[in-house]
């Protein structure tokens, strides 16, 4: 019985996709939302059965085989899932969100005819093939944290970044969305290259590419070496560890693999909100967390992670204050998160990461959302220093990004004051190396976030309305089908943290799914103190976080509503920060420099130098021109004339004569 | 059924005489003619060599379906034919990219239909034969044999500079031969068999085989082709017409990676034992080095041209790299060879599906814009949305994106490199980005951005002929991609004794 339910909730959206992606012209634009939303509608309501399967009735694991792909030297790479109650609480939070945002598409993506030119003919049914892309991506990434094995794991890994190719691309006709969509793929690249080097080397060392297979050999890895130069020894577990963590730092968008993540943005919003922030980004997270029992046995790993993550917090989120486009403000907020979220992996807390991975799942996709929603009401304009005063023309967003915008910066009961406040106490309370740093770095990036996010908050929808007259006349509320979904997930983001972190991160919520050293107490230090949700909350007051943020909310409504040449002022000032922070650390600028440049011009020496002018030139054409003048000069000899031929007889003769006389 | 039929032979001589009644019918008829019956006897050949799949042993490495008679008595030379694992999936996909060759020319193809639709036909059978013959002199007159239809191809059909590019490929591959064909003959002398799988077993000397590997290294590394002989490949590409290079890529490269597998290897082990750092080097160049040069060509079918080499390399290391799994130390779990030689394997069988149908692709829009500079096209996917979402996809697979056929082979030897050296595996990966980049950077350029030019504006979407070999390719390339299991599982006894036999030292 499971098992086809198990089965089902990834192909229920397959099955839309392809529907929707191949007979898009047939079943006309209701017809692909109807059968996508269906086939994702399934698969959530199964997802809920799944978990309250595992999680209370308490179900043991589910690990089996669906197929095996193909048996080869004893190793069987096959398609299986392990569903545990790591695996229903990510199934359920990616086909939640991703209902909400199939619903909210129709709304988002209604008008998009204008986005195409008139001669397009790819721009015609663009609308269902949006639809089928958006449902296989829910499939790829139920793949994902299904998978029972690493194969299958990096075949997700890999669909997914398909996906976010083509729906960064969608609007195939803009420069800076195919910019955008190659950036991300080759990025993303970049960090599969260290993860599929990591799954070989599991595989030269286990044997298998089973998880259970692979995590039951890890304390046997833990004492063999490896050297990779010639000389040195490397710790295999370390060397494993960081390869995956390098995959996960391409798909999570840490520090320096992040610069994909910000022009990602030229993707529609609803993709933003779905991929960007929710779910894909999160695959890196949830991946360390279903292999704690490796990285457990490796603090050269956790030191590593601790270290990435906090700077991928702390400077992340102090781009998000130069921003003006409303979407790239929420997006560095977004890695600014999941700099947490990496921060928590690093410091052991595993269910810390994933807890926050869920809450943020809900705000975030709320915020962009919602973020979308005053992009449709502004048509298509996204620059804030145009928006202002927004709060009385759309009370439903106002409301819903209040929640968000609250839930963000971790407001006192709020879902995100739970989970990142959990993760700010672990890393307090960790013995890895480089966590003092890490804590200094979530620390102040408490304050970052609530400057930002209040920063954006105050300028779309307080203030003055600096938008041109023929935007403001027709400024309205968003339809309901934009609305819904706003509130549908406001709710959760309030909510669930309060009444989920007692079992999730301090219960036995996660089981055997998440394996902690005994030596790696951090998160157990926190628990010491946990008295339930509410006291959580009072002895949040004794921390200086909850003071951090209130500072940072205060300082953004002083600056840009109250006393709006400060900002001015600081700018000027401080010019030469605010050109480091406005030109993202100068990064992509290196990327495209070194990378872009850099193996452009190899490419081209090598072709020119090495292909054409020596291997042709030189050796090919060369031996080719060497006999061509070989030839020449023996032809040149048969002259044809007679005497020619006998004054060469007669120097013949004359040369035997002399080897006769010497010899 | 097939049973009793002498099926190789009817595989091989039904195209070859097929193609010569195509020939003979003639260009002053109706060219439609010419085409229904070439179509027919591919499509015949196609369903026969369908036969040796299901007809096939698997449990066992022996040859099979093996047809043997003497030819030259004199010198013992005989019509031997047979298949094992290695030749009868390759026999498989020659059958059935030539089907799609053929109606790939359909109106295409103007001048001399006939002549050019035979030519296919008679180089199908005479591919196919070296693919199954088990006599070292039939195996050399049939590999020379198919270089004269492709000859021709590229010189009558080609574009401009093809008598630059005809000559250039065959003084290239006939001056590899040459070496090979003394290489068997000396083994004649000493052996007195030109039985190959007697000169497996033939007892040779270290520098014996050290002459005689270099020799076969001559000529199977020139039709791979291998770093640094692979120069005529993108001239030729670039000359010849569409169906020429699509049996270009997806078979006769084949034949190179099929020569090491079949002689190189099992003939001379210890000579391949103590130079595989030579092979091992020239495949890893052949990834590295060819991927930045296919990244600045602005030529598409010199990109792919270049693509080719490096995803060919990929077939030469994961072959060379056994030795040195057996003898690393720290591989403890599972020996990997296997994993290597299989990969190599499924590596030649998805290349010939891919680059088959990038080559064609890149036919489609010559066909309509008659360029195939990257420059003259720009958002292609807004006149023709069903080719480019076939070109994405395609593109996708040419970059190993799991669940396309391209995956697999990459998969499989990468990981099966990392039991022999890190290194190998951390310059091959590589390919995971080198090969992304130059195939979707292509891509970009090509489909997407605003619509660049009138021509682009003029084009018209896949007609229903280009629209079903588009999809019979695509199918195939999910096919294995999402279920290799098939394909392996013929393979894996062959694999085995292949792996038993070359790990034998012969001194």
């Amino acid at each position: 019985m499971m098992e086809n339910i198990y089965l089902a909730i990834p192909l229920a959206p397959l099955f839309g996709a392809i529907i929707a992606g191949f007979f898009g012209a047939q079943i006309g634009r209701k017809g692909a939302h109807s059968v996508t939303i269906l086939g994702v509608g399934i698969s959530f309501i199964l997802s809920l059965v799944a978990l309250n399967h595992h999680v209370f009735n308490g179900a043991a694991a589910y690990n089996d085989s669906v197929y095996i792909w193909m048996v080869s030297d004893n190793i069987r790479f096959e398609v299986g899932f392990l569903v545990d109650n790591l695996t229903v609480m990510m199934m359920s939070v990616v086909t939640g969100v991703s209902l909400m945002v199939h619903i909210y598409t129709i709304g988002y993506m209604a008008d998009d005819l204008h986005n195409w030119p008139k001669e397009s003919l790819a721009g015609t049914n663009a609308y269902q093939r949006f639809f089928s892309y958006i449902s296989l991506f829910t499939f790829s990434m139920l793949m994902l944290v299904m998978a029972n094995n690493f194969m299958q794991l990096f075949f997700g890994w890999e669909a997914v970044g398909l996906v976010s190719y083509l729906l960064i691309g969608f609007w195939s006709v803009r420069p800076t969305a195919v910019y955008a969509n190659l950036k991300a793929f080759l990025v993303n690249r970049v960090g599969d290259f260290g993860f599929i080097l990591g799954i070989a080397a599991v595989v030269m060392y286990t044997g298998s590419l089973d998880y259970y297979d692979v995590f039951a050999k890890a304390e046997s890895l833990s004492s063999q070496s490896m050297s990779i130069f010639s000389g040195t020894e490397w710790s295999v577990i370390s060397v494993i560890c960081i390869l995956l963590f390098v995959g996960a730092m391409g798909k999570s968008a840490q520090i320096p693999l992040h610069v994909w993540l910000p022009d990602s943005m030229e993707g529609p919003t609803p993709i933003s909100a779905l991929i960007h922030a929710a779910t894909m980004v999160t695959a890196g997270i949830f991946m360390v967390t279903r292999m704690s029992p490796l990285y457990e046995w490796s603090d050269a790993a956790l030191s590593f992670i601790i270290v990435i993550g906090a700077l991928t917090a702390f400077l992340m989120g102090l781009i998000g204050i130069v921003q003006n486009d409303i979407k790239r403000v929420v997006a560095y907020s977004t890695l600014s998160q999941l700099g947490y979220m990496t921060v928590a992996l690093g410091a052991s807390a595993y269910s810390a990461a994933v807890f926050h991975l869920m809450t943020h799942a809900f705000f975030k996709a709320l915020l962009f959302l919602a973020a979308g929603s005053v992009i449709i009401a502004m048509h298509h304009e996204q620059d804030m220093r145009k928006m202002g005063g927004l709060k009385k023309y759309m009370p439903i967003t106002y409301w819903t990004s209040l929640v968000g915008s609250l839930a963000l910066i971790g407001f006192p009961g709020f879902s995100g004051f739970f989970s990142k406040d959990a993760i700010i106490e672990a890393v307090h309370h960790s013995n890895i190396p480089g966590h003092e740093f890490a804590y200094m770095a979530v620390l102040s990036g408490v304050f970052i976030t609530a400057f930002y996010t209040f920063r954006m908050f105050f300028l779309v929808f307080h203030g003055e309305e600096r938008m041109d007259q023929h935007t403001r006349e027709h400024l309205h509320e968003t339809p309901w089908v934009v609305t819904v979904p706003l509130i549908l997930l406001a709710i959760p983001s309030v909510f669930i943290g309060g009444f989920t972190i007692g079992d999730m991160l301090f219960g036995d919520y996660f089981g055997s799914a998440v394996y902690i050293a005994d030596n790696h107490t951090g998160l157990a230090e926190v628990g010491k103190h946990f008295h339930g949700a509410w006291a959580f909350v009072e002895h949040a007051f004794a921390g200086p976080a909850i003071y951090l943020a209130a500072l940072g909310v205060f300082s953004a409504w002083f600056i840009y509503m109250k006393q709006p040449d400060i900002a001015t002022n600081m700018k000027n000032r401080f010019i030469f920060i605010y050109r480091l922070l406005d030109n993202k650390y100068y990064m992509d600028d290196i990327n495209a420099f070194v990378f872009g440049g850099g193996s452009r011009t190899l490419g081209d020496r090598l072709w020119k130098v090495g292909d054409v002018t020596f291997i042709d030139g030189l050796l090919v054409n060369g031996s080719a021109r060497l006999v061509g003048w070989f030839a020449g000069v023996t032809r040149r000899l048969q002259t044809g004339m007679l005497y020619h031929y006998a004054f060469a007889m007669i120097i013949g003769v004359l040369m035997l004569f002399a080897i006769g006389l010497i010899v | 059924m097939f049973a009793d039929l002498p099926l190789l032979s009817l595989i091989v001589w039904l195209p070859i005489f097929g193609g010569v009644a195509v020939l003979l019918s003639g260009d002053k008829g109706d060219a439609n003619g010419v085409r229904v019956l070439s179509l027919v006897i591919s499509i015949a050949t196609f369903v026969l060599s369908l036969g040796l799949y299901t007809g096939f042993d698997s449990s066992t490495p022996a040859m099979q379906f093996v047809e043997k008679s003497a030819w030259i008595p004199a010198f013992d030379i005989n019509y031997h034919f047979g298949v094992d694992g290695f030749s009868m999936p390759l026999i498989i996909l020659t059958t059935f990219t030539t089907i799609l060759v053929v109606l790939a020319g359909w109106e295409v193809i103007k001048k001399r239909p006939a002549q050019y639709f035979a030519a296919f036909l008679i180089m199908e059978g005479l591919m196919v034969a070296v693919f199954a013959a088990l006599d070292a002199i039939f195996f050399y007159v049939f590999w020379e044999a198919m270089l004269v239809p492709m000859f021709i191809l590229i010189g009558v059909w080609g574009g401009e500079r093809r008598v630059y590019a005809t000559i250039k490929f065959f003084i290239y591959t006939f001056i590899g031969s040459v070496f090979m064909l003394v290489a068997l003959i000396y083994m004649y002398y000493i052996g007195g068999s030109f039985a190959i799988l007697d000169m497996h077993t033939l007892r040779l000397t270290h520098d014996e085989q050290v002459l005689i590997f270099l020799a076969f290294l001559a000529a199977f590394a020139v039709k791979v082709p291998m770093w640094p002989v692979h120069t005529w490949l993108p001239d030729a590409h670039v000359e010849a017409p569409t169906g020429g290079s699509v049996i270009l890529a997806a078979i006769m490269l084949k034949i190179g990676g099929y020569g090491f597998l079949r002689f190189s290897m099992p003939i001379t082990p210890d000579a391949a034992n103590s130079l595989d750092w030579l092979i091992i080097f020239m495949s890893l160049v052949a990834v590295v080095y060819i991927g930045f040069v296919a990244l600045v060509q602005r030529d598409m079918k010199k990109l792919v041209a270049y693509s080719s080499i490096a995803h060919m390399g990929f077939v030469t290391l994961g072959l060379f790299i056994v030795f040195q799994i057996w003898e690393n130390p720290a591989n403890t779990e599972g020996t990997g060879a296997a994993l290597a030689v299989e990969g190599a394997m499924i590596q030649m069988i998805s290349h010939g599906f891919i680059s088959g149908a990038m080559f064609l692709m890149i036919g489609v829009l010559y066909d309509r814009m008659h360029t195939r500079e990257i420059d003259a096209y720009g958002g292609v996917v807004h006149t023709m949305p069903i080719f480019a979402a076939f070109a994405v996809f395609f593109a996708m697979a040419n970059a190993g994106l799991p669940g396309t056929s391209g995956f697999v082979g990459e998969f499989m030897v990468i990981i099966a490199s990392f039991k022999a050296n890190f290194w190998y595996a951390f310059l091959g990966a590589l390919t995971l980005i080198l090969g992304a980049a130059y195939t979707l950077w292509m891509v970009k350029r090509v489909f997407y951005g605003e619509i660049a030019n009138d021509g682009v504006r003029a084009l018209k979407d896949v007609n229903s002929r280009e629209f079903a070999i588009m999809t019979v390719l695509a199918i195939a390339v999910l096919v294995l991609g999402l279920w290799p299991a098939p394909v392996t599982d013929v393979m894996h006894a062959t694999v085995e004794n292949f792996l038993q036999h070359v790990s034998v030292s012969k001194l």
